[in-house]
């Protein structure tokens, strides 16, 4: 009797608890039990990824793909999608550039499926990527349509008066405030609502890429750089640009995140590699704005970057480096080059391993453009 | 006035003309309730004069993991939803990482309806593994598999061994109790106040724990089925059929009294058995020697109180034997059953009915226990009853101590 009972525990692999004294030698053999494997049989959830870009993930990854039409807004397109106002003159000569942005609210889709009720900046998270160059005068017209009092706090140098910050530059909803400064220093900036509670507006989805182009005659040690620096510089044309803003969603509003990404949408990049032309260097605006979590970082593979912390100087602060780490507002500018690569998909995505199961991970679609 | 005078002869001209027409009329007053039911719900559902209390808050939803199945698959769950609206499922988490899954039946699921996930997931043996479901509104409902084992599959060929299980559980301590007959038969009067307060006691015990088990598990299943009520209807309506049936020819004695404590302990191994079978089938509990062999230190109790009342009859062997298989085979059944990774309610359901008919038997037993001491003119309050009483509930009440894990 007790023989058949030890035997068939040992057969069936039951596992032992503190109160079987032979437990030990039960866990031993288990070899019998079949382990579980995943199947990679993604096929069937379909949306317009690439195979190859699929099996590099397996099983782990969405099921599904999002709206981007409903949402009115496209993280690939988001990647280059620089917003760059309108310019007039100053009565000294200096260019006035000015931006109009509308805070609303609306229900986006962060993940395939899931809706999320979030507050906007012209209607998309992260907000506009506003680009300026060095030292212009920046003139923000920013009108509330949400349903809360709202603010844009720039990262840059400006006056008190200037901070968007509750009593300085907040907007109740149907208002207007016109904030003015100039644009300094270059650099890859954000800006983000500053009303209170300051977490939730921000995991809300209020925020935004700003960056300042530096001037190549203030910099005339690293001109060229400066020169590479400033859209719509031939020199810039060489460089394929990127504005990548890392964040997340607290669907269940637990103080949590749900959802990862760079630009909003879990896993937009896995399923939809960034292409690039491998003879041309890339340059990624990055910028964290990730909501409950400490940091955030972006790990590229199989190639190292120059990483420029805030983007505010023209030699790298950090040489040859495949991780960069970022706390909440932190930013910088990675360069690096895909020349002595064979073509492929590359990927990069969060080190810490959560937030990359969890939607932050994307792929470079490394290719041989013969034009 | 007139009319007054006129009403007699009008009364009796319709009783007189029309009998089936009265039966068309109050065939008519059923008919009439159930039309203005039917009025006030399609207008209700036609005006939507409800939506004057819609605050713009999101639905309410609500996910219960109802069976979770390992293979070589990955991982299986039922889920069974309830909201006021349907219910998308849009991702699935393992261990905060979304994860691939195909849902069956897809779509949005609508209230009470249930549906299978299937996740390819490389789960990993003996560790725990997190579940989180999210939904369209970026609801999150979790899920803990505390130890992670293949789910057993029902094979033929573990039948036998399973059997053999709840034999061992259920008939063996049943048989050894009963061999305590002929010893019962020798103590005499006092003696068998004893032995039917110590009855009384142990299915105290059974009953109080049955209750207490029904209750745990309904807390699991879907809160539409009112878990808590479901129980506690269903333990009263078993013992108030049990108590009707029983007293069709009077009060039971004798073998009908120890056929009915049989059933009730029955029912109540059939839910220990589906514990024992569900223990095998989660992983949860350690199933070893030391437990086995406390389920059936437990039992032997049972035993005693099937054949407390038949102290002053003579039964034959098949009856001995009958009484043992009627009390301690449905812990074989519950075994089979309870390896089947089955939905919490159905246990919750066997408990209740376990329940209810522990409940008659200790009625019963009890009124007999009583009329026993009047007819010798005796109190039933002697110091053998109380005795036997706390014995019994003490008795059980350690022993348990031995199979709770």
């Amino acid at each position: 009797m007790r023989n058949w009972i030890l035997e068939r525990l040992t057969r069936r692999g039951i596992l032992s608890s503190g109160i079987v004294a032979a437990g030990s030698a039960v866990v031993g053999a288990l070899t019998s039990q079949r382990q579980a494997t995943a199947q990679d049989d993604g096929a069937h959830h379909g949306g317009g990824t690439t195979h190859a870009s699929r099996s590099a993930h397996g099983n782990m990854i969405t099921v599904g793909d999002v709206d981007n039409a409903k949402n009115g807004f496209d993280p690939t397109a988001m990647l280059t999608d620089w917003e760059r106002g309108s310019v007039s003159r100053l009565s000294d000569g200096r260019a006035l550039r000015t931006f109009q942005v509308l805070a609303q609210d609306k229900e986006i889709e962060v993940a395939p499926g899931i809706i999320f009720p979030a507050w906007t900046y012209n209607g998309r998270v992260p907000g506009p990527t506003l680009r300026a160059t060095e030292g212009e005068r920046l003139r923000i017209v920013f009108q509330n349509g949400g349903s809360h009092p709202h603010t844009m706090h720039f990262h840059g140098i400006h006056s008190a008066r200037m901070d968007g910050i509750p009593g300085s530059g907040e907007v109740l909803p149907g208002g207007e405030f016109v904030y003015e400064f100039d644009a300094l220093p270059f650099g890859c900036h954000l800006y983000h609502c500053h009303a209170l509670p300051l977490k939730r507006h921000i995991h809300k989805g209020m925020y935004g890429a700003f960056i300042i182009d530096p001037d190549p005659a203030r910099h005339p040690e690293h001109a060229a750089v400066a020169q590479s620096r400033l859209l719509g510089t031939a020199e810039n044309k060489e460089w394929q640009e990127f504005v990548m803003v890392m964040n997340g969603f607290d669907t269940n509003f637990d103080n949590e995140n749900e959802t990862y990404a760079i630009n909003t949408i879990a896993h937009h990049f896995a399923k939809h590699p960034i292409s690039v032309d491998r003879n041309r260097p890339v340059r990624i605006y990055l910028v964290n704005i990730l909501e409950f979590d400490l940091i955030n970082s972006l790990h590229l593979h199989a190639n190292f970057f120059d990483y420029y912390d805030h983007g505010t100087t023209l030699t790298p602060t950090l040489r040859t480096i495949d991780t960069v780490m970022q706390c909440q507002a932190q930013r910088g500018i990675l360069e690096f080059s895909y020349r002595n690569h064979e073509p492929g998909l590359y990927m990069f995505h969060a080190h810490q391993s959560e937030f990359a199961e969890l939607g932050w991970m994307g792929m470079f679609d490394v290719r041989e453009v013969t034009t | 006035m007139n009319e007054m005078v006129h009403s007699p002869s009008a009364l009796s001209e319709s009783a007189s003309g029309a009998k089936p027409s009265r039966n068309v009329a109050s065939l008519l007053w059923f008919v009439v309730p159930l039309l203005a039911l039917c009025l006030a719900a399609a207008w209700l559902i036609a005006s939507d004069w409800l939506k004057a209390f819609d605050t713009g808050s999101p639905p309410v939803e609500r996910v219960t993991f109802e069976r979770m199945i390992l293979d070589g698959d990955g991982i299986h769950v039922k889920l069974r939803v309830g909201g006021s609206e349907p219910i998308t499922i849009a991702q699935v988490q393992v261990d905060e990482a979304y994860w691939s899954f195909a849902q069956n039946p897809p779509g949005p699921l609508n209230h009470l309806s249930s549906a299978w996930l299937n996740i390819p997931y490389p789960w990993v043996l003996g560790e725990k593994h997190e579940i989180k479901v999210v939904t369209k509104t970026g609801t999150t409902f979790k899920k803990d598999i505390d130890v992670a084992v293949a789910t057993p599959r029902p094979r033929l060929n573990q039948l036998g061994p399973q059997a053999f299980l709840g034999i061992f559980v259920g008939i063996v301590p049943v048989v050894i109790g009963m061999l305590f007959y002929p010893a019962m038969r020798g103590m005499g009067r006092q003696g068998l106040s004893f032995a039917l307060a110590l009855t009384v006691g142990l299915l105290v015990f059974l009953f109080a724990d049955s209750l207490k088990e029904a209750m745990e598990l309904v807390i699991k299943a879907a809160p539409a089925l009112q878990g808590i009520v479901m129980v506690v209807i269903v333990a009263a309506t078993t013992f108030t059929l049990l108590f009707a049936v029983g007293r069709r020819h009077g009060s039971p004695t004798g073998l009908a009294l120890a056929t009915y404590i049989a059933l009730g302990i029955g029912l109540h191994n059939f839910g220990e058995g589906l514990a024992i079978g569900g223990a095998f089938a989660a992983g949860v509990a350690g199933l070893g020697t030391f437990l086995v062999l406390g389920f059936t230190l437990h039992n032997v109790t049972e035993g005693i109180g099937i054949v407390a009342p038949l102290i002053d009859n003579r039964p034959s062997l098949s009856t001995f034997v009958g009484l043992a298989l009627l009390a301690g085979a449905p812990a074989i059944f519950g075994i089979w059953l309870g390896g089947l990774s089955y939905e919490p309610h159905w246990s919750a359901l066997a408990l209740a009915i376990g329940a209810g008919a522990i409940l008659q038997v200790i009625v019963e037993v009890g009124a007999f226990l009583i009329r026993n001491a009047a007819r010798h003119g005796a109190t039933w309050l002697t110091p053998s009853t109380l005795g036997g009483l706390v014995v019994g509930i003490g008795v059980m009440y350690t022993t348990a101590m031995l199979v709770k894990v």
